[in-house]
């Protein structure tokens, strides 16, 4: 039983950071699409994070984490290396269905967004080894925010890098970064979108148009991830579907985004409480030296 | 001493102490207090010991409920609690929540005249006597070669588990949860049944030997056969329970503040919700809740709103109160906190408001038809009947399907709701896989569960060629053992100073079984 250590730990930017936590058993069982819950100390809420990396050899499993609310922040504060998580459960949800099924390589376009850049790398390895052309596409807000762009061209025939301000790469969104990729290749198969839901939205509009399959990977409000609470029910087509058992990963032209971005704003006003109360504590730890 | 008769007894069942209802949703502490000691014995005078018995056969597990009675009027407690152990690990537990009425009380001979005896409460005595004096049954156990896997630690699992420790197996019980406990730690509030008391029961567990690994999703983490192969397991028993709520798929479903109970149960009882922000996980609780159901999980989720601070809370049900599932002491208990019942009364729509939160639900009143399948008499909508209802929070209770981890990543056999297809004594589609409780019936209760997990543990104890029997045994038993049960027997010495992690002085009469 592993316990949760922190064996390295990267920080990107002053948002970004990497959490490398050791759990051989884990790292055997994951594949990509996968995701965790994770609990950072045993007063926390358990939030779901899309598995980044796995490494069999090394035993570990790469967490990618942008310090947004309460929880986030605190992680980013206090997990060091050699700090440990309350709790780590996974590799949960079903694996990504790599669609290889006639065994000819396939042309497949693998988009990240934001905290969607890290998860979208393992789809973008498994495609490569299962012996498809592989173009990433990768979004960010601008250069200085760039992290794994070397570990992105080792396994992608093309990488397209976005900025909103035009810093690197191509100025726009990731949907620019997909049209480009579609313009000069016909015989895309799939686009593999991961990052927030606005984006996702963006790269499902788009290629719905042009008749691209389109896979997202969904990461809504969650208690358990088993299934248990129903808390991250997705309207996908007709039916509904929770997203723990039942996905993560569903056909992006069938996701109902806008009523999976009401949904995620549910916690929103507790969730400000929270980091209300957050930096109170802070301050409060602060003054005696101030 | 003369025969007692129906007319020597006492009277009138003992009532049981209880928080005022105005006091008590204001908190989280137990609404019945439990029996005192007068309590408990007055109560105890009321069996009759009658011959027949039918609140033993009105059992799950069979406990030998006279037996126990006859231990608390002679006020020897430790002999009942003896004799409730015998066939029942947690009697504070199942003392709190068995549906009595329905099952050893409901078939009380002394019922046919007056009010049945308490037994549940007389259970209940004795469970939290035990643990106030720190009383525990250690059995004395010849440890076994055989490794035996517990897949989820609710009662299921908990009751095959202790059953298997018993047998001398090397039990480890999965959980995916933090905490183990299941559907007691994460369902049941605690004005019902404290999660300090489910803390102790599973502390006897590992008394008993028995390792608790939480955090592990099987299935995913590792599958089935991967612990019937690799793992070294002779035997696993699942009791994943129930899980997947169920919704209506009425339009507003996906509004804010729309969720099942169990969602809302989690949030408030496992994940202290009811302490934000002390403990970091929202619940953003509403002012006007409407549970949808009338089971036992409905009663959790109206007295749950309660505490948390709603100012009016609705039970919304399409039948009536006799056909409502939950026990009827929960819906007095609600109704003496307040909750407004909404009988004969079916959800149509929920509406939102500009933020997308919900704002109020649109019902219809029924009417009772013809009987149905069920037998119970069928709701029909009573035309022009439509009307709203304000509310800002709507929780679903209205039933569960079963969990899908199971048989998305195993070969198990399901039955065609997806439930595991098991036989009466659990056995599976798989040779030494055996499963019981929610996850082969549906939802159930906690008894009955326990029922399921103590049944199960029989038929792996056969599979396993161990002798069923409380007695002690000696000798190797492995005749029906696979070839892993021979590797599992080479390991088995690991620690000799902490046999199954008991300690040796505590078992100082124990013959360690060396391989």
């Amino acid at each position: 039983m592993s316990d949760f250590e922190i064996v390295t730990r990267e920080d990107y930017s002053d948002v970004t950071f990497m959490l490398e936590v050791r759990h051989p058993q884990m790292a055997r069982a994951a594949k990509p699409g996968q995701f965790v819950i994770v609990m950072a100390h045993a007063q926390g809420e358990r939030i779901p994070l899309t598995i980044a990396d796995f490494d069999r050899e090394r035993g570990t499993i790469t967490l990618v984490i942008q310090a947004v609310g309460k929880t986030t922040l605190e992680m980013q504060r206090d997990l060091r290396l050699g700090a440990h998580l309350h709790a780590m459960v996974g590799p949960m949800g079903v694996p990504s269905h790599l669609g290889t099924t006639s065994g000819t390589p396939r042309k497949v376009v693998c988009v990240g967004g934001g905290l969607g850049v890290a998860p979208i790398f393992p789809q973008a390895r498994a495609h490569k080894e299962a012996g498809a052309y592989v173009i990433g596409v990768l979004g960010f807000r601008n250069r200085g925010l760039i992290f794994w762009e070397d570990k992105f061209r080792a396994v992608c025939d093309e990488l397209i890098v976005c900025t909103d301000d035009g810093s690197a790469g191509i100025k726009g969104l990731v949907t620019a970064g997909i049209l480009q990729a579609v313009d000069q290749h016909p015989d895309i198969d799939e686009v593999v979108a991961i990052g927030p839901p606005i984006m996702m939205k963006g790269c499902a509009d788009t290629t719905r148009s042009l008749g691209i399959k389109t896979m997202v990977s969904l990461n809504p409000v969650m208690v358990d991830g088993t299934g248990m609470c129903g808390g991250c029910r997705v309207k996908v087509g007709e039916s509904v579907k929770f997203a723990c058992v039942d996905g993560p990963d569903f056909d992006g032209h069938e996701v109902d985004f806008d009523d999976l971005m009401m949904r995620l704003n549910r916690y929103k006003p507790a969730e400000k409480v929270s980091l209300l109360k957050m930096g109170e504590g802070c301050r409060m730890q602060g003054s005696p030296k101030a | 001493m003369a025969k007692k008769t129906i007319r020597t007894i006492p009277q009138a069942r003992t009532p049981m102490p209880e928080q005022d209802p105005q006091v008590r949703v204001g908190n989280f502490d137990e609404v019945a207090r439990g029996y005192r000691l007068r309590d408990a014995l007055v109560e105890a005078d009321r069996c009759l010991d009658c011959a027949d018995q039918p609140c033993v056969r009105g059992c799950p597990v069979g406990i030998d409920i006279p037996g126990f009675i006859r231990q608390v009027a002679g006020k020897n407690f430790h002999g009942a609690y003896d004799v409730i152990t015998r066939t029942n690990l947690l009697p504070s537990v199942c003392g709190r929540v068995c549906p009595q009425e329905s099952q050893c009380e409901g078939v009380c001979t002394v019922g046919e005249s007056l009010e049945p005896v308490a037994i549940g409460r007389l259970e209940r005595f004795v469970g939290d006597m035990a643990i106030a004096q720190g009383w525990s049954n250690v059995p004395y156990i010849e440890p076994q070669p055989h490794k035996v896997a517990i897949v989820g630690s609710g009662p299921a699992g908990m009751a095959c588990a202790a059953d298997m420790a018993k047998a001398g197996c090397r039990v480890t019980v999965y959980e995916a949860f933090h905490e183990p406990g299941g559907v007691l730690k994460y369902g049941i509030p605690d004005f019902r049944l404290p999660n300090a008391v489910v803390d102790v029961e599973i502390d006897k567990l590992r008394q008993l030997g028995i390792r608790f690994e939480c955090n592990t999703l099987v299935g995913r983490l590792f599958t089935l056969e991967q612990m019937l192969t690799e793992m070294g397991y002779d035997a696993v028993f699942v009791g994943t329970g129930a899980g997947y709520p169920s919704f209506m798929g009425l339009a507003g479903e996906s509004l804010g503040g729309v969720l099942s109970a169990n969602e809302l149960l989690t949030r408030c009882n496992l994940m202290h919700a009811r302490d934000f922000p002390r403990y970091d996980t929202p619940l953003q609780p509403g002012k006007r809740v409407a549970v949808i159901g009338a089971g036992n999980t409905a009663m959790d989720a109206l007295r749950v709103s309660l505490r948390l601070g709603a100012e009016k809370v609705y039970c919304v049900y399409r039948r009536t109160a006799n056909e409502a599932p939950a026990r009827a002491e929960e819906i007095h208990h609600a109704q003496q906190e307040g909750v407004e019942f909404h009988w004969l009364t079916s959800p149509l729509e929920l509406l939102g408001d500009e933020a997308h939160n919900v704002r109020a639900m649109r019902c219809e009143r029924m009417e009772l038809g013809e009987p149905d399948a069920s037998g119970r008499r069928r709701p029909v909508p009573l035309a022009g009947s439509g009307f709203e209802l304000e509310v800002d929070e709507v929780v679903f209770a209205i039933g569960t399907h079963a969990n899908p981890i199971i048989g998305q990543t195993s070969g198990l056999k399901l039955d065609p709701r997806g439930y595991i297809a098991a036989d009466e004594q659990g056995a599976t589609s798989m040779v030494g896989v055996y499963a019981g409780g929610d996850i082969v019936t549906g939802a159930a209760t906690v008894i009955k569960a326990m029922g399921a997990g103590r049944k199960a543990a029989r038929a792996i104890k056969a599979y396993l060629g161990l002798r069923d029997t409380e007695r002690v045994y000696g000798g190797s038993a492995s005749a029906a053992g696979s070839p892993s049960s021979a590797q599992a027997q080479d390991q088995a010495p690991a620690d000799t100073d902490r046999p199954f992690g008991i300690p040796r002085q505590e078992r100082g009469f124990a013959r360690i079984h060396i391989a």
